[in-house]
């Protein structure tokens, strides 16, 4: 029983890894279409931020949850204005641009802080022992904020004016920009959005992966594959498809070893969009967001 | 392009001109310098190993080029990037062998990139040295494997910490022949010394999430566990694996962690306590090697690595290398070998390096360490430890017309009960 419920909340932290890392794909890549391969690298800044901020004496919590998606929030909106706007509607430039950018932060990265960088920061919180297992309680955390970040999305594009604007945009950006939206300005904010996400999820890794400047290539092809699984609606694709890939992944891990367990998720994958190649909201949930 | 015949008249007329000069450049590429090439990943998951490997190197031709070269020749070292693919080793390996006519070849990281590029050199007739510690069983002319061998190493390993820690054993290693090949080492070991190695798995390099394992680990009611994770992706493990409170209750020894200077990339706590064999530790507490150590961090500066048991032996790769043409006189291949083979040896700062001559590798100490706030506590050393797994297999002085890897298709195919 202690071994059932322990090995439950493992497949939970699975299935919330795989949405973390895929959440600010889905808002830059599923609302707004640009294929963002430098997402892994996002991801990689947002790590490298909480490193260098608690070498600096920073709290972690605070590096972790206020720095990460702060800073690679502006690196995004930097990148929105000097580079992507130029680009939507142009998909194979953007995945050449893209591309471009992450071989251009890995660079970068690598020449400030080397190709291994001593990353002595670990989980800020001990092991919890549930009968004779103990788990992670940074991962029981992880699985906490990913619930929490995943209702503040819901919350944002379902309630506020901001998150109608921002789904009219994406919707029918010409429609939008009759009435008088500012279409760019949504897109500047989206996207730099969906990159403090990405650097949130960087930031909350990093305790546990460790932080390298090529750690991204490890996440986005996981990444592309959750967000291109789950179809067109951010929060119900999201979930749908980080519960079913995590939990193949990780029930196959347990039963037959890692190597099983990726090939499952991708197993899994490729069916999946071989029946619904809308992805799963193409075809449940179709009115969600 | 349509050759007529004055384009034809023009180019050979070219040719004929440029000839006596080509000539003379190959002449005094003969009295120039010695050429030797350097294939390391400096880039990718592999670089934690590169990196520090390429530095000793650098620092061992650079101390051989300001004693004066050799032979009244400098050496001209040149270093290749492969960036942890094994396309570009192969890549490489053919430059050096035949555009750049090195006269010997430092290069490999992972087994799976030495036997890439092994049958190149072996084609080229390029001598090739491989300083990485591996699973053994290389049986190859043309190739030194100066690096240690699981019978070095592992074998003092296991019953060491069985003693200390229990006799069920979960081993995790990296998903390619080294990991594949050191665990079934780790498991024949455990086995001659009265234990169970109660479970095996195996990790592709790109694998960051370790939970599930974890969990197998804790209802395996395993006393310990072997790791042969290999790059920067498998560092996560010793992190999650203390994240989870695991490092406490059922204590990891490893065949690889720390070549990688892992031990500085994860934290005191999280790594205190494991206990790690090697020919070569920074701490090693002689003259030669603190000698070695403060060279190499005055050289390095601010950004030195720390030295471990790869880049160490790169470094002493180069100076058994160098001993060999002073010995022989020459540069070329040949003579170069028979030199190594002739009980050649250094002292070296992980202290004497002799070459074995049935196997091209080599007789080395071997030194136990734990680990506590990020650094190796010797706890045990062995003098001169020979390379018996590699030996069960090949004899080069009987036969010496080999280029294989004996332990290609696993211990059992080679005749070794696991």
């Amino acid at each position: 029983m202690d071994l059932f419920f322990s090995l439950a909340l493992q497949i939970l932290y699975g299935i919330a890894n795989l949405a973390l890392i895929s959440l600010g794909l889905a808002i830059v890549f599923g609302m707004m279409r640009v294929i963002n391969l430098a997402h892994g690298e996002f991801l990689m800044l947002g790590g490298y931020t909480v490193v260098v901020a608690t070498n600096n004496g920073v709290n972690i919590w605070f590096a972790m949850l206020i720095l990460a998606p702060l800073v690679v929030g502006i690196i995004g909106l930097i990148v929105e204005r000097c580079l992507i706007q130029w680009l939507y509607g142009r998909m194979i430039d953007t995945l050449l641009a893209t591309w471009g950018l992450s071989l251009l932060f890995i660079g970068i990265i690598t020449s400030v802080f080397g190709a291994s960088t001593s990353t002595v920061i670990s989980p800020p919180l001990g092991a919890v022992t549930i009968g004779d297992y103990t788990s992670s309680g940074y991962e029981l955390f992880l699985i906490f904020v990913v619930i929490v970040l995943l209702i503040l999305v819901y919350l944002t594009l379902k309630f506020t004016s901001l998150g109608l604007v921002a789904r009219a945009t994406m919707q029918n950006a010409d429609m939008a920009a009759c009435l008088g939206i500012s279409t760019s300005r949504i897109y500047m904010v989206t996207f730099s959005l969906g990159a403090a996400v990405s650097g949130l999820a960087g930031g909350l890794l990093a305790p546990i992966t460790g932080v390298l400047p090529n750690i991204g290539v490890i996440y986005i092809a996981k990444a592309f594959i959750t967000v291109i699984s789950g179809g067109s609606a951010i929060l119900a694709g999201t979930t749908s498809a980080s519960v079913l890939l995590g939990g193949v992944n990780g029930i196959m891990s347990y039963v037959t070893g890692p190597t099983f367990g990726e090939v499952a998720l991708l197993f899994t994958a490729i069916i999946l969009l071989r029946l619904m190649p809308t992805g799963i909201t193409g075809r449940f949930f179709r009115k969600s967001q | 392009m349509s050759f007529n015949r004055r384009r034809f008249l023009k180019t050979t007329a070219g040719a004929a001109l440029a000839a006596p000069a080509l000539m003379k450049s190959a002449m005094a590429g003969g009295h120039g310098a010695i050429k030797f090439v350097s294939i390391l990943d400096q880039s990718g998951g592999l670089d934690i190993y590169g990196k520090p490997m390429v530095d000793a190197t650098k620092m061992a031709i650079d101390e051989i080029n300001e004693a004066g070269g050799l032979l009244g020749r400098q050496v001209d070292l040149k270093v290749y990037d492969p960036q942890s693919s094994i396309q570009f080793y192969t890549q490489f390996a053919t430059q050096a062998a035949a555009g750049d006519r090195a006269d010997v070849v430092h290069a490999g990281i992972t087994s799976a990139s030495r036997e890439a590029i092994r049958p190149t050199f072996s084609r080229f007739q390029t001598l090739y040295f491989y300083n990485t510690l591996y699973e053994g069983g290389v049986c190859d002319m043309n190739n030194f494997c100066t690096g240690s061998t699981p019978a070095q190493t592992v074998e003092k390993l296991v019953p060491y910490t069985m003693n200390k820690w229990g006799k069920k054993v979960y081993i995790v290693a990296a998903d390619y022949n080294y990991g594949q090949i050191t665990a079934q080492w780790v498991q024949k070991y455990v086995r001659d010394n009265g234990g169970d190695p109660v479970e095996t798995e195996f990790f592709p390099l790109d694998v960051t999430n370790f939970g599930p394992t974890i969990k197998k680990i804790q209802s395996s009611g395993a006393d310990m566990v072997m790791s042969a994770l290999v790059g920067g992706a498998h560092v996560s493990f010793y992190r999650q694996y203390a994240a989870a409170g695991m490092n406490k209750s059922v204590p990891v020894a490893s065949t690889t962690f720390g070549v990688g200077n892992e031990h500085k990339l994860i934290s005191a706590e999280e790594g205190d306590g494991m206990i790690c064999a090697y020919s070569y530790f920074e701490e090693i507490d002689s003259a030669a090697n603190k000698d070695f150590v403060s060279r190499f961090k005055a050289r390095m500066g601010a950004d030195a690595p720390a030295l471990n048991e790869l880049a160490a032996r790169s470094y002493e790769g180069a100076y058994l290398w160098a001993e060999a043409v002073k010995a022989a006189g020459t540069a070329d291949r040949m003579p170069v070998i028979e030199a190594l083979r002739s009980g050649l040896g250094i002292d070296g700062p992980s202290g004497r390096v002799d070459i074995e001559p049935k196997t091209n590798h080599c007789n080395q100490n071997v030194y136990l360490a734990e680990l506590k706030d990020q650094s190796f506590n010797i706890i045990e050393s062995y003098e001169s430890q020979p390379p018996t797994d590699t030996l069960m297999v090949c004899d080069l002085v009987a036969d010496p017309n080999q280029a294989v890897f004996k332990f290609e298709n696993g211990l059992k195919a080679a005749g070794i009960d696991i």
